[in-house]
């Protein structure tokens, strides 16, 4: 990198010059190319898909949504992806802690395996847990023989994999919030004698509510559409393990238009207006300091 | 905050480590250790032990099957093609996210991230009523003779689709920083637009650029729902190798698909791994 372009600079530094466009073509030639690049990748298909489940109303919609299979697959991906939600939660958020606040030889190594999921091909994931799991492999039988749990082909194994998968999200949400904490304020309380309970709960945890809801919601809204992974171990029995992502599939196979619009909108909307919502929680943080 | 404080003063003020305080560390760090090993190591090896279970042989056996090699090139030639695409596209738009001004602006950048919201299958599922045998365009495209769906650039579409938010969202913040003072500079050096976004503006993007290229190429590689549904996975002609595991898997042929599968989440891991030794040393 040349001594040029290593000084980033701030903003007001240039409020006072007229704006120029770096690229050629002029600012409308490259506002022209950008927007219809989003609007035929991104635009055009939601429409479509929208117009689509809406062509017999809202009723119609609603109708496809609440027949018995569709809607037994819907309330099962709600549910797996909520206690996913609820345990990631917990175990991203102590993650974090201990990276953070800790040190112990196997740290780097941990720190690392955090991120590993992001890499790995959501199908692979699913494969993974199969091969560890599943009822003909060793840890799985001898699960199936001495505690009678199925995890494969069932709603645990959709947990755990969905587990696996946004592992990432809550660490990486907490852990550059807690860095930047001040233990200052922790060994204040300390020192006036508050217990270790009590620091946690009214100095360490609530500027960690933010990140840790942020993560949850997106662990979430990742869950809701997740299909390469559950499609290998949930086994995909209508009406007891079979996710909404999957039930769609089968509808498009078997040409039923308006079921599969109709379940690929619930889901979109779930989804979307939770990410759209973390996006305005963290520009709210943002701007408020 | 404390910057009148010495190290010592520090830790003479911070809270005394008690014998029971110290154990509750070594507890909270066991079961995380203990959730991560369980939740993402033992998954891993027991993919690696699965695959390796004829030896090595076995797994190369597998990978060197003409369906397995074909599926591969696809993919990555599918990749290629979509990091070229967002390359060009997703600097663009970054582009006009940053410097641009015009009304709803806002709610375009948060329409960036829809993809992050919508299941591959859906993916898949939009690009069919667009261009399958009944979709929107079918009349356009039977006249053309052009086939998108179960076929190539359909799934080129679908993986597009997928990974459009990765370039945009790397390349935001690094042009934000960059601001556009140097570019100024070099205008009023009598520099032209292109002169002045190859030699000043590019260089500074170049690492944000290589972290969402290999962001975009790795999750391409991974793509499965989206590609299964437009492109049909047929045999010899859409099949790319997540679609082969799939296939494997279901005519049980495991030693395939397990083998397939830890190359494919190999190349995967090396490619962002490779990408965070990368940002670490900047």
């Amino acid at each position: 990198m040349t001594a040029l372009t290593n000084q980033p600079q701030k903003p007001e530094a240039t409020a006072g010059l007229p704006m120029r466009p770096s690229l050629p073509w002029g600012t409308w030639g490259v506002r022209t190319v950008a927007l219809t690049y989003l609007t035929v990748l991104l635009i055009i298909p939601i429409l479509v898909i929208l117009q689509d489940g809406l062509r017999e109303g809202l009723g119609g919609l609603w109708h496809q949504v609440t027949l018995p299979i569709a809607w037994h697959a819907l309330k099962l991906t709600l549910w797996t992806s909520a206690l996913m939600t609820l345990v990631n939660t917990i175990m991203g958020g102590l993650t974090a802690y201990v990276l953070v606040r800790y040190s112990f030889p196997w740290k780097m190594l941990l720190n690392s395996l955090v991120d590993l999921p992001l890499a790995i091909p959501t199908l692979v994931t699913g494969l993974m847990m199969v091969v560890l799991l599943g009822p003909q492999e060793a840890v799985g039988s001898w699960l199936k023989e001495n505690l009678g749990l199925s995890i494969i082909f069932a709603p645990p194994g959709i947990i755990l994999a969905l587990l696996f998968i946004t592992f990432p999200f809550v660490v990486r949400a907490v852990q550059p919030v807690l860095l930047n904490l001040e233990r200052a304020q922790e060994d204040a309380a300390a020192t006036l004698g508050a217990g270790g309970w009590t620091i946690f709960r009214r100095i360490t945890l609530p500027p960690l509510v933010l990140p840790l809801a942020s993560g949850a919601l997106l662990s979430f809204a990742r869950a809701i559409g997740e299909f390469g992974a559950i499609v290998i171990v949930a086994g995909n029995i209508p009406l007891y393990s079979q996710t909404a992502a999957v039930y769609v599939l089968g509808e498009v196979e078997s040409e039923n238009r308006l079921g599969a619009s109709a379940v690929s909108i619930v889901m979109i909307a779930i989804a979307l207006s939770l990410v759209l919502f973390v996006d305005w929680l963290q520009s709210r943080s943002r701007r408020s300091g | 905050m404390n910057g009148s404080l010495s190290v010592k003063d520090r830790i003479k003020l911070s809270r005394p480590r008690s014998a029971v305080g110290v154990l509750a560390g070594w507890l909270l760090i066991g079961v995380v250790s203990l959730y991560v090993a369980l939740l993402i190591l033992a998954p891993i090896m027991s993919l690696v032990v699965g695959a390796f279970e004829e030896g090595l042989g076995g797994v190369l056996r597998a990978l060197n099957q003409p369906d397995v090699l074909a599926a591969f090139w696809r993919t990555i030639w599918i990749s290629v093609l979509v990091v070229a695409v967002h390359a060009v596209f997703g600097t663009i738009v970054a582009w006009v996210f940053v410097r641009d001004r015009f009304r709803g602006k806002g709610l375009i950048n948060g329409l960036v991230d829809i993809p992050f919201a919508v299941s591959p299958v859906v993916v898949g599922y939009m690009l069919l009523l667009l261009f399958g045998r009944n979709g929107l365009f079918a009349p356009v495209l039977s006249a053309l003779n052009i086939r998108v769906a179960f076929a190539l650039p359909g799934m080129i579409l679908a993986t597009l689709f997928v990974t459009l938010p990765f370039m945009i969202r790397e390349l935001v913040p690094v042009l934000e920083n960059f601001g556009t003072l140097q570019e100024q500079a070099a205008a009023t050096l009598g520099a032209s637009g292109w002169l002045t976004f190859w030699k000043v503006t590019f260089p500074a993007l170049r690492h944000g650029f290589i972290y969402g290229l290999t962001l975009t190429f790795a999750r391409s590689l991974g793509e499965f729902g989206a590609v299964l549904v437009i492109g049909g996975g047929i045999q010899g002609k859409t099949e790319t190798a997540t679609l082969y595991i799939y296939r494997a898997l279901e005519e049980r042929q495991y030693i395939s698909a397990y083998s397939v599968a830890l190359l494919l989440g190999l190349f995967s891991l090396l490619l962002v791994m490779g990408t965070d030794l990368l940002k670490k040393r900047n």
